[in-house]
């Protein structure tokens, strides 16, 4: 990540004055972007005028800002470049903290503009004035405030470089609206060297050795992959499978890392984590010798901590110091970026030659054994469409297609992650780290902005779905024929699940009285809405979505009480997995305060 | 500008917090054992608004301890600030601290003082009150302590006294029956030895 687009600093002595809302505009233009998800407000619309006033950016008019931030996480993901929104102040600003903490917590690099009160009256509880960058600044990478138009295009390019740069994150803009008025120098992106920020991407020579002679040694290794190597770029997917060749490992992935190593593969062992599958479990927790490679070993993928892959060593690859040692502790920290770590993996494994190393033929064997367990088979239903059973269909329908996936929270993303295969990056767009309901819908739409003629699904649930819903609107507007797929369990699925497994069937305000009439919803957006009940109508139903050109609402009516299985109960090691249904307290009190 | 993990470091704690009989981890993360040590760490940063608030911000969203904070300019050309903190963890706490800090944008580099075997020094006003017997003593005190009197009534004196946090502990604790009424105190500051610069 980080390459800046391909024009050069211009010398401040001939730099052209333009106004600071004109020079926002050039300097996107500049940045390579071509689409901006923003909602206007008064402290904006200066850069409003100067939007209005050129074509080279394409602005999509959100109904929420909240939507425009996810918009350009979902843009960001499935091209790999820079997402940018823009809001007003006050409310604009911390309608847009959700995403923007969405953002830090994925490492999804992203630029949100914001419009702040006039300079001379921050301080003054202005209308719609709100402390931006002090309400941002826990959850961005950087942020900035901008006093003086002489400091904004420099700032602007500077805040692209540590979004995309390193590990990626959101930055924030705040911009008074007496900066956008007044004029500055235009300078270009030219090539940015900052004072303090200089991440490392390079790995030390001595952890690869350090590296390859555990691995060579390995009788039972795994390679755990994560978002990292995603967001590293396809070179990064690329290096991961040459090793993942080169060396026979298997190979897991967390719920962010989905895409970057082949579902085809037979070397996939499925995701990892509370709901991940038996056998990528079990091989954590049995390994030998891990390779985890851009992932952070999450509460979510470790399960109980002191229990965590008791008998291996572990080496660790992130470009982030900081993830080191933090929950885990690593035999060989290597801090880099994960393709330049790959590439350097590939390259030492190979100039080893022909070495003979352990036979890992009975490590696959026992592998074989866990799959056989078949974790994720459910009963068959013909009266009833089972959630497991629309997902696989519906990637049966779909594998084919130029497809991308986004999830909202809950049991339906575990499901999605479970049942639909990935084989590229960039292609699974979910809220991961901070499990944000109400991401998907406008994720998808971002995606489609990117991918117009793309099919883009929104793998949904009845009750996340409600929370931007009005994003629809947007969709048809911009004519972005996104599909949402909504497993309808009329509960809040992953709530009645554990109210049912750790809080005694006390189903406490998880059932969502009075849905809307999706379908009659659909209608009103001007979207096309299906509603299917019946197994044997499913593959049908999901044609018809597909075939539609224009964005549609599809009300999957599933099994209401289903629960999402295998799953690491809380405070469990990777070894206790539940695979079947079970009720009553099975979970003790250290495992209930988890969350 | 980013340091490697210290591996032995890290695996001297490992070791030492995998204390259980039958250990299910070799990595047994029960920090509970493990010591808890102070460890004074100076962070030179950008000086540009809102830097102490990104510091400060930082130790209260993971939890960190801070014991004491000073911060000032320290090269008005360079735009560069020090703020020196002292905190306290475990090793393996205290390690996070130090990445989590060089995470910040505009941190150029983080020393640790107390491991680098640096300086620290601390700089007290101290106001206190009383006549007769009690001022004579106060007096003859400071006077043990290398305190200057830098004002004084017939009936107090404020003391200025530089040292180690120990020392001004120390002097504050016998001032205290001989008529305390206040303190105001730095905070630490710290340098490195030799005639290398820190970092």
């Amino acid at each position: 990540m980080g390459q800046m687009d391909g024009h050069t600093g211009g010398d401040v002595t001939q730099a052209e004055m333009l106004t600071g809302a004109e020079i926002v505009l050039r300097a996107l233009t500049d940045q390579g972007v071509d689409t901006i998800f923003g909602y206007p407000g008064g402290a904006v619309l200066p850069i409003y005028d100067a939007i209005y006033a050129q074509d080279r950016v394409r602005h999509i008019l959100v109904r929420h800002e909240q939507g425009a931030g996810h918009m350009a996480e979902g843009y960001a993901r499935s091209t790999g470049r820079c997402g940018v929104a823009l809001a007003t102040s006050g409310p604009g600003a911390t309608n847009m903290v959700t995403p923007i903490a969405d953002a830090l917590m994925d490492s999804i690099p992203m630029v949100v503009i914001t419009g702040q009160v006039p300079t001379h009256l921050i301080g003054s509880d202005a209308f719609q004035e709100a402390d931006t960058v002090g309400i941002t600044r826990a959850c961005t990478k950087h942020n900035y405030l901008v006093r003086d138009v002489n400091d904004l295009a420099r700032i602007i390019h500077e805040a692209f470089y540590i979004a995309t740069s390193g590990r990626p994150g959101p930055v924030v803009i705040d911009i008074p609206k007496n900066v956008q008025f007044a004029r500055g120098p235009y300078v270009g992106p030219g090539a940015i060297e900052h004072r303090t920020y200089r991440p490392r991407t390079i790995p030390v020579d001595h952890r690869i050795e350090e590296a390859v002679a555990l691995m060579a040694r390995a009788e039972r290794p795994i390679i755990y992959s994560g978002g990292g190597v995603i967001n590293s770029g396809p070179k990064a997917s690329e290096a991961l499978r040459e090793l993942a060749t080169l060396t026979g490992f298997p190979v897991t992935s967390t719920l962010m890392g989905l895409g970057a190593f082949p579902a085809s593969s037979p070397q996939w062992l499925g995701m990892l984590g509370m709901h991940g599958s038996f056998e990528a479990n079990n091989a954590m927790h049995d390994c030998d010798v891990m390779v985890c490679v851009g992932a952070r070993f999450d509460d979510r993928v470790t399960g109980r901590l002191d229990a965590f892959s008791p008998g291996s060593k572990k080496i660790h690859i992130d470009i982030d110091p900081s993830s080191i040692n933090k929950n885990v502790r690593a035999d060989v920290p290597i801090v880099a970026d994960c393709g330049e770590a790959l590439s350097a993996l590939v390259a030492a494994w190979a100039a080893r030659g022909r070495q003979k190393g352990p036979d890992l033929s009975p490590w696959r064997e026992q592998i074989e054994q866990w799959r056989a367990r078949k974790c994720f088979a459910y009963p068959a239903s013909t009266g009833i469409i089972k959630p497991q059973y629309a997902i696989e269909r519906l990637y049966a329908l779909t594998k084919d297609r130029d497809v991308y996936i986004t999830t909202e929270v809950g049991q339906h993303q575990m499901w999605a992650a479970q049942f639909f295969h990935f084989d590229q990056p960039n292609r699974w767009m979910t809220s991961g780290g901070l499990g944000t309901m109400g991401y998907g819908l406008p994720a998808a739409v971002g995606v489609q902005a990117a991918h117009p003629s793309a099919l883009v699904i929104d793998i949904a649930g009845d009750a996340s779905v409600q929370m931007t819903m009005q994003e629809i609107s947007t969709a048809i507007q911009h004519d972005l024929p996104i599909k949402i797929f909504i497993l309808n369990n009329e509960w809040m699925g992953m709530v009645r699940q554990w109210q049912q497994l750790l809080h005694g069937e006390r189903y406490s305000h998880s059932y969502s009285d009075s849905l809307p009439d999706f379908v009659k919803l659909a209608e009103a957006y001007g979207a096309h809405g299906i509603r299917c009940n019946s197994p044997a109508d499913l593959d049908d139903a999901i044609l018809e979505m597909i075939n539609t050109p224009r964005p549609v609402i599809f009300d999957c009516r599933v099994e209401k009480a289903e629960n999402c299985f295998p799953m690491i109960p809380s405070g469990a090691a990777h070894n206790e997995m539940i695979l079947g249904s079970i009720t009553g307290d099975e979970i003790g009190e250290a495992g209930k305060v988890l969350v | 500008m980013t340091r490697p993990p210290k591996s032995p470091r890290a695996q001297k704690s490992a070791a030492r917090s995998g204390v259980r009989e039958d250990p299910a981890s070799a990595y047994d993360m029960t920090d509970a054992k493990e010591q808890i040590e102070h460890r004074t760490l100076a962070c030179i940063v950008d000086n540009e608004p809102g830097v102490l608030a990104r510091v400060v911000g930082l130790f209260s969203a993971r939890g960190y301890n801070i014991e004491s904070l000073t911060v000032a300019e320290i090269d008005r050309n360079a735009h560069q600030s020090r703020i020196t903190i002292v905190t306290s963890g475990t090793n393996h706490i205290l390690e996070q601290i130090e990445q989590q800090l060089l995470r910040l944008v505009p941190v150029a580099r983080v020393i640790d003082v107390t491991q680098s075997g640096g300086i620290e020094r601390e700089l007290a006003l101290v106001k206190v009150a009383g006549q007769g017997e009690r001022r004579v003593e106060a007096l003859r005190i400071s006077e043990i302590f290398r305190a200057r009197v830098i004002d004084t009534t017939n009936e107090s004196f404020i003391f200025e006294v530089t040292g180690a946090s120990m020392k001004i502990d120390q002097f504050v604790e016998l001032m205290r029956p001989l008529g305390l009424v206040e303190v105001s105190r730095t905070g630490v500051l710290s340098i490195q030895r030799g005639k290398e610069k820190g970092g």
